[in-house]
């Protein structure tokens, strides 16, 4: 994981340090959103705090990331995964059963380090 | 009626390997498209281009020999933006910040900077971070992501959208300006192309990586009465959404849609009067093919989960409902960021094109978020 220095973002990644996925809810409204910004689109609030999210979701979208031409590690399989709570993030799906057709699997968080940064991804449940 | 034209259109060819300078395209272009409208450079006071354009305004203007602008513009977004150009031109010509707007687009995007290949994120906006860690680093990865959601919702297969490519590299077959010129392929043929993004899209379903240029120029109707080739500009619309991301549609409700391209169907159909009926042809923006899909439906060509056998069935043929993309769209005459398409539509007005549909009206231009409806004065 290779990341600018975003304040409207540190959060999420402290978090994810301490293997907790968090997503960001509007103090006022209770509107969560994701990724992180710094006003609520829905009123305007500049309060807001980190809900503790489940970690489960399901595989709303997928594709293999491969180079486009020449030979590559091994395909990741990304994944924009619809979180039980409602907002969906991108991400990758680790351990992949082998034959495609990730849709609407169910998953949960497995955090990993990532290049030097603890990172949440997913794998299907069992 | 918006009240503006367009009066002149210019490109140069279209190639692998230019062999000069990004300058130089777009000097060749626009001067081709001031001529073609019977002006001169002298008669330009306003220019507008893509914001990811590097060619300098003033450096143009300096090769042009156009001396004194009023005004300038630019639209973010890249192709999300090409229809907004002349949107944009027509805004000015309307209200009178300028008289003559040159739009121009030229880039060597195959022989110098890639669209397709991967690049490490330097520089950009920070939203970015949030898709390039997970690998999601070429157009084609951003889109797939998006239209694979499509696949499931419809049942829509790899080779439902290589009919779209057919059509369009047979269109492209006739047109001498287009890349794939006499190059016409199979479902066959697509189906043996290596993917890019599997399960997604293979190579034949990608648009080109293109050097060249093209410009336009728009002006006001009452003009059009001194000007030999004037197009009507119909219509022109823009829209974009909240919940969409700077990389392709993750956030919207329903991913097997496309919002934005049906805000902008309303606003067209809306201030024009018109239906989808009474389009006579289209030019579709397809950087990758299912996006021609999921536009048909936005547009209300056909329901929602219908474009595949509206496609099926020969509806984008010159015989066809809905003639479309008829020099080769993208995939098969250009990838000019999609300027190259408004120039099409251009044609088929005029009745100059070469795959020319009989007696249009109105022709349908769309450039994912935002579009045109171009007809006669």
């Amino acid at each position: 994981m290779t990341r600018a220095a975003a304040p409207d973002d540190a959060f999420f990644w402290a978090a994810a340090a301490e293997d907790r996925l968090v997503i960001q809810r509007c103090a006022d409204c209770g509107t969560l959103r994701h990724p992180p910004a710094p006003m609520c689109g829905h009123c305007g609030s500049l309060a807001w705090d980190a809900a503790a999210a489940s970690g489960r979701g399901r595989i709303y979208s997928w594709m293999y990331s491969l180079h486009p031409n020449r030979p590559d590690d091994d395909p990741r399989v990304v994944i924009l995964v619809q979180l039980a709570e409602g907002v969906r993030v991108v991400s990758n799906l680790v351990d992949a059963p082998p034959g495609g057709e990730y849709d609407d699997l169910e998953v949960v968080v497995e955090f990993r380090d990532d290049r030097g940064t603890r990172t949440p991804f997913f794998r299907v449940v069992p | 009626m918006t009240g503006a034209i367009i009066a002149g259109i210019g490109a140069t060819e279209f190639s692998k390997d230019s062999g000069r300078s990004t300058m130089q395209l777009a000097a060749e272009a626009s001067r081709a498209a001031i001529l073609d409208a019977g002006l001169t450079p002298h008669a330009i006071d306003g220019l507008v281009t893509f914001t990811v354009d590097g060619n300098d305004e003033l450096e143009l203007m300096r090769n042009l020999g156009i001396d004194e602008i009023t005004w300038w513009s630019r639209t973010p977004g890249g192709g999300v933006g090409a229809c907004a150009t002349v949107q944009q031109a027509v805004a000015a010509v309307t209200s009178g910040a300028a008289n003559a707007v040159l739009v121009y687009r030229a880039f060597n995007e195959r022989s110098h900077f890639r669209f397709g290949q991967p690049h490490a994120r330097a520089t950009g906006p920070a939203p970015l971070d949030w898709y390039f860690n997970f690998g999601i680093d070429t157009p084609a990865k951003m889109y797939a992501l998006w239209f694979r959601r499509y696949m499931h919702t419809y049942g829509a297969t790899n080779e439902d959208f290589g009919r779209y490519t057919v059509s369009a590299r047979r269109y492209a077959a006739t047109n001498p300006r287009a890349w794939f010129y006499e190059r016409p392929i199979t479902l066959d043929d697509h189906q043996a192309s290596r993917w890019i993004v599997e399960p997604v899209l293979r190579l034949y379903d990608c648009c080109q990586e293109s050097d060249g240029g093209v410009a336009l120029v728009v002006t006001r109707e009452e003009r059009a009465a001194d000007l030999e080739q004037p197009v009507a500009i119909v219509a022109a619309a823009d829209a974009h959404h909240r919940l969409a991301s700077i990389t392709a549609n993750y956030y919207h409700e329903d991913l097997a849609t496309y919002p934005e391209a049906a805000a902008c169907a309303r606003q067209l159909f809306e201030s024009s009067g018109l239906t989808p009926s009474e389009i006579d042809v289209a030019q579709i923006y397809e950087n990758f093919s299912p996006l021609v899909f999921l536009v048909l439906e936005a547009f209300g060509f056909c329901g929602p989960g219908e474009a595949v056998p509206f496609v099926a069935d020969g509806n984008l043929d010159i015989d066809g409902a809905l003639p479309t993309n008829t020099h080769g769209g993208l995939l098969g005459e250009a990838y000019i960021h999609g300027i190259n398409s408004i120039q099409e539509g251009v044609r088929q007005v005029r009745g100059t094109a070469v795959n020319q549909v009989a007696g249009v009206e109105h022709c349908l231009v769309s450039s994912l978020n935002s579009g045109l409806v171009l007809g006669p004065t």
